[in-house]
């Protein structure tokens, strides 16, 4: 796993609009990526942005089809799209 | 094989319907719901599989475990979970493990199925929700599957029971299997921790490399090992310099890279996988920018509207009935102590409890279809950053939502939130979410001080404040949680990341139950302590010390003798209880409570609610009629109206008395069992007693404010 600290400029998955697909490249934070890992947000991987709760935050990401996550911002940013 | 009693665990991720198949297969009533982390420590059972001929029956041990997604625990409920698969020795230690999976996400679900297989526990693979995989146009093969995992599958649905025998079959099989098959690894150990392994196994006695790098990462979390041997392995980790983090991130990612092309032979789409249709048309407007709070106050109004407006016709029968029973009684037996006591005392407190069946059942209802549907986890997102402000987290709203039921479920639940310090906030402020307990309380009061009369014409009043005490209760355990938020440390971060289960029609059986649970527990238990109550005050408040009570009429005798006779009865009657046990008692604490507008009469109606809240009506009742002098019978309510205040001459309780006794009961943490399951949860009495020691100010201060500033 390649862990990506320098480029903070790179786009995540807190960049995504309603609707929009990405592709997971890699993740920012340690301790949170052990746990998308687990749950199944796999370098790889396509999601898609499907809901954003009142106020913007969280949002609801679908993660390869298969099922419906829902993520902090601050939990979104840390995965990076290809 | 392995004769008598056969162990078997549930293991699965959360929502994967572990509970749900345990109630199927033991016939319990565990409780379910379609939320992920409902389950939050472990539950037994027992079923039979049924033997062939002239053999017997295998009897089993089921376990109920809380869902994880991996071994490695998240949150305090899913450490039960390795506590008992990484210790041969502990009583629950299964035979074999069935693993629950959600057939519609197979890929995440197979993750938690090869680390048990790598830890050598015989397994069998259950796979639950094929319904939805099928509505997500996925088709399972299990056969396919069963080949390439080297493991029984069966295919169940947990919800209609089918499978059951294909699933008790595969265990025997497995259990009865004479020689162990070999195990296969998915995960192989790399070069570099192979040393490492290698002395965990031989200065623990292990023969499993994987349970061996268990003890490597999650010793802190293992009740069976001793200090000093989680220093020796915290020493092995120095000299080998391993990195838990570095090996947790690559094993995830290596067994993902065998369980992919699995799942890709077993599991066969037609077109895009998407979630089910009705889930993404629902979600589209319950979790919308808008419409998600339009439709979730819709959601609330209308769980207010049905307790207090659809429930007040059954109450006003069952509150016509038991006057009429009351009465009945009265007439059959002879007159005497003993009569008054089962009538005024047992009778009418039961009553002032039976009536608010109606209203138990329809708010369990509500909560369970709620908890079923799945939009209890809508709610928790659509919550989220509000309840962050407050220093809690979006799963806060479970507890928060089920302690308008009860608290003790509700602080409970607690286990499944990550971060210790947002599941002690949550503790600490879920008993001011006003409980079923207080309805009782609330609705006496209100129907003494709060006109019949609407407002709009649409809007019952009595309603309206009803729902006002709710809200205030919401504001008083967010504003705590704030309060609170500045003075205890945040010590880790903060994590939400919550799976949203799909939309399921909620079981119409199962939340009938639920309703009659909670009415059964309800009325069984606050009627065996109104029961004890009200024979201990009857008691109390029928004897006094020595010769005090025939002293205290003879001197209201003497006074009087001039008054009309009922007036010299009443105040006899009066005098007699003043002097009583009960009497002085509340006399002695009366100081405390004159500031916030009680006398001494509620003072002990007051103190005997530290048993239980609903017990302040039974407690009343008891007390009003043995001060009262008439013959009629009269409801709780009618009583409080006619209540004279002795200083002034007018009513005892006036407005300024029942508002400040209704946002006392907001406030005050007055429950025993809160207090006990508090200190389980806390493991101390720290929290409990601060718990209890600010609540009780919260209460008396605001009842103060609120009586000074009314009357
Ligand atoms: N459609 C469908 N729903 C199911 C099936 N099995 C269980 N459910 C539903 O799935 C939801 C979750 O079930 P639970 O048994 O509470 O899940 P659990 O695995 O115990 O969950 P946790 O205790 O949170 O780990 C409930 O609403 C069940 O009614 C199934 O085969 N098909
Ligand atoms: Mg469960």
């Amino acid at each position: 796993m390649n862990l990506n600290k320098e480029r903070m400029s790179a786009r995540t998955v807190s960049h995504l609009k309603k609707g929009e697909k990405g592709i997971i490249k890699s993740f920012t934070d340690r301790a949170m990526s052990l746990k998308l890992l687990e749950m199944g947000c796999l370098p790889g991987c396509e999601v898609r942005l499907d809901a954003i709760a009142p106020f913007g935050d969280p949002i609801c990401i679908n993660v390869g089809g298969h099922y419906s996550l829902s993520l902090r911002l601050n939990e979104a940013a840390v995965i990076e799209l290809e | 094989m392995k004769q008598g009693n056969i162990k078997v665990a549930l293991v699965g991720n959360p929502n994967a319907g572990k509970s749900t198949l345990f109630n199927a297969l033991t016939g319990m009533r565990q409780k379910t719901g379609n939320f992920p982390g409902v389950t939050v420590e472990k539950k037994s059972g027992t079923f039979r599989i049924a033997a062939a001929n002239g053999h017997d029956d295998a009897h089993v041990t089921l376990v109920d475990l809380p869902g994880t997604y991996s071994i490695y625990p998240k949150s305090k409920d899913e450490t039960v979970v390795m506590d008992i698969l990484a210790n041969p020795q502990h009583p629950d230690f299964p035979d074999v493990v069935v693993i629950v999976a959600d057939a519609s996400n197979l890929q995440r679900n197979l993750l938690l199925f090869t680390e048990i297989n790598d830890l050598g526990i015989p397994s069998v693979l259950a796979l639950n929700m094929l319904d939805v995989a099928e509505s997500m146009n996925l088709t399972v093969n299990a056969v396919q599957l069963a080949m390439q995992l080297n493991v029984p599958v069966v295919r169940i649905n947990a919800r209609t029971g089918e499978g059951m025998k294909g699933l008790k079959e595969a265990v025997k099989q497995v259990v009865e299997r004479t020689e162990k098959p070999a195990l296969q690894y998915f995960y192989q150990p790399k070069d570099n921790e192979i040393g490492l392994i290698n002395e965990v196994k031989e200065i623990h006695h292990l023969d499993n490399d994987y349970v061996a790098l268990q003890y490597v990462c999650q010793h802190d979390n293992f009740s069976f090992l001793e200090q000093p041997v989680r220093a020796r392995l915290d020493a092995l980790i120095e000299k080998y310099g391993f990195d838990e983090n570095n090996f947790l991130a690559n094993e995830t990612i290596a067994r993902y890279e065998k369980i992919k092309p699995i799942v890709s032979k077993a599991v066969k789409s037609e077109g895009a996988t998407e979630q089910p249709y009705w889930t993404r048309k629902l979600d589209s407007i319950l979790l919308h920018r808008v419409w998600g709070y339009v439709t979730f106050a819709l959601v609330l109004l209308v769980v207010f509207q049905a307790i207090f407006a659809w429930a007040s016709y059954p109450m006003d029968m069952i509150d016509a009935g038991t006057a009429a029973a009351i009465e009945w009684v009265k007439g059959a037996l002879p007159a005497g102590v003993l009569n008054d006591l089962i009538t005024d005392g047992i009778m009418a407190g039961i009553g002032g409890i039976i009536i608010f069946i109606p209203q138990i059942a329809i708010l369990f209802a509500l909560v369970a279809i709620l908890e079923e549907s799945g939009y209890m986890a809508r709610v928790m997102v659509i919550m989220d950053k509000l309840m962050r402000r407050f220093g809690l987290n979006g799963r806060s709203v479970v507890p928060l939502i089920s302690g308008v039921a009860c608290a003790v479920p509700a602080i409970m639940t607690t286990r499944s939130i990550s971060s210790r310090y947002e599941r002690l906030l949550t503790i600490l402020v879920t008993p001011l979410m006003s409980c079923s307990a207080r309805l009782p309380i609330y609705a006496i009061l209100i129907a003494v001080v709060v006109p019949e009369s609407k407002v709009l014409g649409i809007f019952n009043v009595q309603g309206l404040v009803l729902f006002g005490l709710y809200l205030l209760g919401l504001l008083g355990a967010l504003g705590s949680a704030w309060l609170l938020s500045l003075f205890i440390p945040r010590k880790e971060p903060s994590y939400f990341m919550l799976e949203m289960p799909s939309y399921k029609l909620p079981r119409w059986g199962h939340v009938g139950f639920t309703m009659y649970e909670s009415v059964k527990s309800f009325v069984l238990e606050a009627g065996k302590v109104i029961m004890a109550i009200s024979i201990i005050l009857w008691v109390l408040a029928s004897y006094g010390p020595g010769d005090s009570m025939n002293v205290a009429e003879q001197q209201v005798v003497t006074s009087m003798h001039t008054a009309p006779q009922e007036e010299i009865d009443a105040a006899v009657a009066s005098a007699r209880l003043e002097s009583s046990y009960a009497g002085q008692f509340g006399r002695f604490i009366e100081p405390v409570i004159r500031p916030i507008g009680y006398d001494w009469k509620i003072g002990i109606a007051l103190l005997a609610s530290f048993a239980a809240r609903e017990v302040f009506v039974g407690t009343m009742a008891t007390i009003y009629s043995i001060s009262g002098d008439s013959e009629d019978v009269l409801t709780v309510k009618q009583r409080l109206i006619q209540e004279k205040n002795p200083e002034t001459g007018g009513l005892m309780f006036t407005p300024a008395v029942c508002y400040s006794l209704l946002i006392f009961y907001v406030f005050a943490m007055m429950c025993m069992s809160t207090i006990a399951v508090v200190y389980r949860e806390t493991h101390g009495w720290k929290w409990p007693l601060i718990q209890l020691a600010y609540l009780s100010t919260l209460a008396y201060v605001s009842a103060f404010v609120v009586y000074q500033v009314l009357s």
